[in-house]
């Protein structure tokens, strides 16, 4: 019999260990997620290289230059793609960073609502400011 | 929290030193790790030291030899002496591997470090227990589904074309030295499937034989069975038969996709 399922101590439960292997069956999802994490992936390769492109060219600029390089249309889609492929590839990642390592029900749940109202206040907020700076 | 410590009683100290015989012309130390159920002693590391020029070339030899001839308490599973049942499965030198077939000659200078598979429960010494990863790979349901009658005067046959699918992963022991080296396993071997389940899931997805491969996908489609996977590679690397279950995981993970769409 079972000594230990992962960090459960099951001896002398009187359960097959195939109650245990079986669990609580399968959820039927996942692959929506493994999917959206790959597509965002993709997204922000391109996105990434052409952000630190637009910042290279801002060093030296000043408030007014700036805002001005934000406000222009084509750069001001191009971040709101940035944004919202970053936050969602971030919340997904560190979604499963925490099912992997918290195993404490109520912390993981914890972190889980933080993570998801995090990401999503960061993007909103980073939206707010794109959308006001251009369309000032 | 995943558990990054050790609890209290795992620790483990140093042991007993069992030195070689005078005379011993060519010796080479092996610390093992030992624990006994029947005391309430932590787990300790002992050393032996063998006389090579007196033992064969494999490590498994080796552990014989000490039991024979040095210290008949060391436990540990052995049988084919071979590579094929896969009983010998341990963590030698820092990777898993089969004692069988991991000569000592291959082992890093120094010390040759034996330790049970990581992370599952030890019952005595050098032998886990593997009654979980029995019942996982018992829970995929192994062997052929069909739903087709098989013909009346003759087995179901298969081309030569579709045999080669199945090279790779027929092969597998189930030692459990790839799903016992992968981080997603030691953190999640209650609900996650592993390595070498998911390879014998994907063998009977591949068996052009088989004609449930709806349901076995069914079954797998899962974030915790199938999706801890995140390609860390340790299992590929480990394999002592040098088969790819990272390749097969991904091989199910791509066919998931191609039933849904995208």
């Amino acid at each position: 019999m079972n000594v230990r399922v992962g960090t459960d101590d099951v001896r002398g439960q009187l359960r097959n260990p195939m109650k245990y292997a079986r669990g609580l069956g399968s959820a039927q999802s996942g692959v929506r997620h493994w999917w959206l994490q790959r597509l965002t992936a993709v997204a922000l390769a391109p996105l990434s290289l052409w952000f630190l492109w637009l910042c290279a060219g801002l060093v030296h600029a000043d408030y007014a230059a700036v805002r001005a390089a934000i406000a222009e249309p084509v750069h001001a889609v191009l971040l709101v793609a940035l944004v919202v492929s970053l936050f969602w590839h971030g919340a997904l990642g560190l979604q499963v960073v925490i099912e992997d390592y918290v195993h404490t029900r109520w912390q993981e749940i914890t972190l889980q609502i933080l993570v998801r109202f995090g990401a999503f206040l960061a993007a909103v907020a980073c939206l707010f400011a794109i959308v006001r700076i251009a369309l000032h | 929290m995943a558990e990054f410590t050790l609890p209290k009683n795992s620790k483990v100290r140093k042991g007993k030193k069992f030195p070689a015989k005078t005379g011993a012309k060519n010796v080479r130390t092996f610390r093992i790790y030992r624990w006994n159920p029947d005391d309430a002693e932590n787990p300790r590391v002992d050393e032996y030291e063998v006389d090579l020029a007196a033992c064969g070339p494999m490590v498994l030899d080796a552990l014989i030899k000490i039991k024979n001839e040095i210290d008949s308490t060391l436990t540990f599973r052995r049988s084919c002496r071979e590579g094929i049942c896969g009983s010998c499965a341990m963590n030698i030198d820092g990777g898993n591997t089969l004692a069988c077939t991991k000569a000592i000659e291959d082992c890093d200078a120094g010390d040759v470090k034996i330790y049970p598979l990581p992370h599952m429960p030890v019952v005595k010494d050098l032998v886990p227990d593997m009654t979980h990863f029995y019942a996982q790979h018992a829970s995929i349901k192994p062997w052929i589904r069909t739903q087709s009658a098989p013909p009346p005067d003759s087995e179901r046959l298969q081309s030569v074309e579709d045999r080669k699918k199945l090279d790779g992963l027929y092969e597998c022991i189930l030692c459990a030295c790839c799903s016992t080296a992968c981080p997603s396993y030691w953190w999640n071997s209650d609900k996650y499937l592993g390595p070498a389940i998911l390879l014998q899931a994907y063998r009977w997805i591949a068996d052009s034989r088989d004609e449930d491969t709806g349901a076995r996908l069914d079954e797998l489609e899962d974030p915790f069975k199938l999706y801890r996977c995140h390609t860390i590679m340790n299992c590929t690397n480990t394999c002592p038969k040098g088969l790819n279950p990272a390749k097969a995981i991904g091989e199910i993970k791509k066919l998931m996709v191609e039933r849904k769409g995208t």
